[in-house]
């Protein structure tokens, strides 16, 4: 095993077959260094792979898909609104946002130890991952507090101005995003199944810290914002399924790195949740193309790649505790009920949720966090130990129908943490800024209106 | 001289101009217009959101032709256009005072 690890490393064989003369524990020690930077190393490159993907699905691929989705005068706003997360959030998560979310305060939020990063280094933390630096797991984990706030921008698009919905995004980062993502991944988290959570639920990549906050609050603000003007009434055809299939593609893409990544090593586990994720997404592709067919008589590109996304949304949480075949279950219920979400409950309510947020992410990350306590299992995750050093059962396959409640249990502290804290940061932003663009402006567009600009000038 | 305004499928420009090229009218001006007469448009489909599009592409035909070669260049052009099919479109006539080549002042018939 060592000889065969030290060829591995492309150390001499003559090394161990001569050596050095020395005492053999310095000989070993000097092994067992080497055998752990190789890991650190593995691990390290995969983790900042992951980082760079999950960067990815926000920009572009979040503002693709958002983009195509909107008419022609909004397409430059909205990508913007995806744009600018990526600086926003970057600055707060340096500031204290990380260590709000991973210091280790109350149940609740963490504490201030690492303020302005400070001891985030090359160092691993071995609470959250023992073989990566501290600060890979911090630029890793920034990438999740990126795309989370930019889903929201599909509930209120086409009509949120640009200076409310900056203050909107800060506030809400630090109320909602960094004590849910603090309960459910921090240590000493509420909702922390590893840590020492006192519910413990099992959320692999962000069913509830990312889908399910992110969905609800995009509902809360469709609803508390009110329809465009003209919905539903006027016409409001996405102007560009191409930059919306593109953009959607690239979330599936993106995802190996939020999911896959999320094991936080280059594992098997790595490897597991990569698999569930793909299947998810393909299985879900299908449910959502199979219902809208049997109900509109097409199979439509916009469903295809919506009930994709869907199914992501769904195995997130699930991905690093489910087997492959129960991914193409929790995939392919997702396409169903996200599509009915978005075709039938929204029009009965008329809500004007205008590129479904709520519908794909609040409904498939609540579906897919319930899920995960009855597909979750110890044959794929097994970190979870009992006293006696045995994995402990995890879902209601393997017995533990109780963690069904648990992972409700979570998803309500999701959904009420998620509205309770949007309405009152809506609140705040109207009072100071005022949430909606005039009404000409509107009509005009977000392009010229709050950019300048143009996202086409066809005749330049 | 007279003006014919024809309203045809945009599928059909290409043969409707070698046709007319055939019988010797060389110049016409294009436009891609949106419409509808009594063909109805059709349904798109966004998640669920339902979307009558009922103004659909079409190509707007415009040519100026002396009077004795009427008959003939309308018979060519709706030969040309037709599909048979309801969308196929419509062709307006009408009698035009006068006609000026900017190039050197040419008027009437000479300047077509």
């Amino acid at each position: 095993m060592k000889l065969r690890l030290l060829s591995l490393l492309g150390l001499p064989a003559a090394l161990l077959a001569k050596g050095t003369p020395g005492p053999v524990e310095a000989k070993l020690a000097a092994l067992e260094a080497a055998a752990k930077a190789a890991q650190s190393a593995g691990d390290n490159g995969w983790m900042l792979v992951s980082s760079a993907l999950v960067l990815m699905m926000t920009g572009p691929g979040l503002a693709l898909f958002y983009g195509g989705l909107v008419r022609k005068k909004n397409v430059l706003g909205t990508m913007m609104q995806s744009f600018i997360l990526m600086a926003l959030i970057t600055v707060l998560w340096a500031v204290a946002g990380y260590s709000l979310t991973f210091g280790e305060g109350s149940v609740f939020l963490g504490d201030l130890r690492y303020l302005f990063l400070e001891g985030v280094g090359g160092a691993p933390n071995a609470d959250y991952a023992a073989t990566i630096p501290q600060q890979t797991f911090m630029i890793y984990q920034l990438m999740f507090a990126i795309i989370t706030p930019a889903l929201i921008c599909g509930a209120f698009a086409e009509r949120m101005k640009f200076s409310a919905m900056l203050l909107f995004m800060a506030l809400w980062a630090l109320i909602v995003y960094f004590p849910m993502a603090h309960m459910v991944w921090g240590k000493g988290g509420l909702l922390n199944a590893f840590l020492g959570g006192k519910l413990p639920c099992f959320d692999f990549a962000g069913g509830t810290v990312v889908h399910v906050t992110s969905g609800v609050s995009a509902l809360v603000c469709a609803l508390h914002l009110g329809r465009r003007r003209g919905f539903p009434s006027d016409a409001m055809k996405p102007h560009s399924m191409v930059l919306s299939f593109i953009g959607a593609c690239l979330l599936w893409v993106g995802w190996f790195g939020f999911n896959a990544g999320s094991a936080l090593a280059a594992s098997s586990l790595a490897t597991s949740a990569f698999v569930a994720t793909h299947f998810g997404a393909a299985s879900a592709a299908i449910g959502w193309l199979v219902i809208e067919w049997l109900r509109t008589g097409k199979p439509s590109v916009l469903g295809g790649i919506s009930g994709a996304v869907a199914g992501l949304v769904a195995i997130t949480p699930a991905s690093g505790f489910v087997k492959p075949f129960p991914a193409l279950i929790i995939g392919f219920s997702a396409g169903i009920v996200c599509y009915l979400m978005c075709a039938v409950v929204k029009n009965k309510f008329g809500y004007d949720d205008s590129l479904d947020a709520f519908g794909v992410h609040g409904a498939g990350g609540s579906l897919g966090a319930l899920l995960t306590g009855v597909f979750a299992t110890n044959a794929v995750n097994d970190a979870l130990k009992d006293s006696a050093g045995k994995p402990v059962a995890l879902g209601l396959v393997d017995g533990n129908p109780g963690q069904v409640l648990n992972q409700a249990i979570g998803v309500v502290i999701a959904w009420v943490l998620a509205a309770v804290g949007t309405l009152i940061i809506l609140k705040i932003c109207d009072a100071v800024l005022g949430l909606r663009v005039e009404a000409e402006n509107e009509t005009e567009g977000l392009d010229l209106s709050q950019h300048g600009e143009e996202g086409y000038i066809l005749e330049a | 001289m007279k003006k014919i305004e024809a309203i045809i499928q945009p599928f059909k420009l290409d043969e409707v101009k070698e046709a007319l090229k055939g019988i010797g009218i060389d110049g016409m001006t294009i436009t891609e217009v949106r419409g509808h007469g009594r063909q109805k448009g059709h349904k798109e489909v966004y998640r669920g959101q339902e979307y009558n599009v009922d103004l659909l592409p079409k190509v707007k035909l415009e040519l100026v032709v002396p009077g004795g070669r009427l008959n003939d260049v309308i018979k060519t052009l709706t030969a040309a256009a037709r599909t048979g099919k309801i969308g196929d479109g419509k062709v307006f006539i009408y009698d035009v005072a006068d006609a000026i080549r900017i190039r050197n002042d040419d008027r009437g018939e000479a300047a077509l």
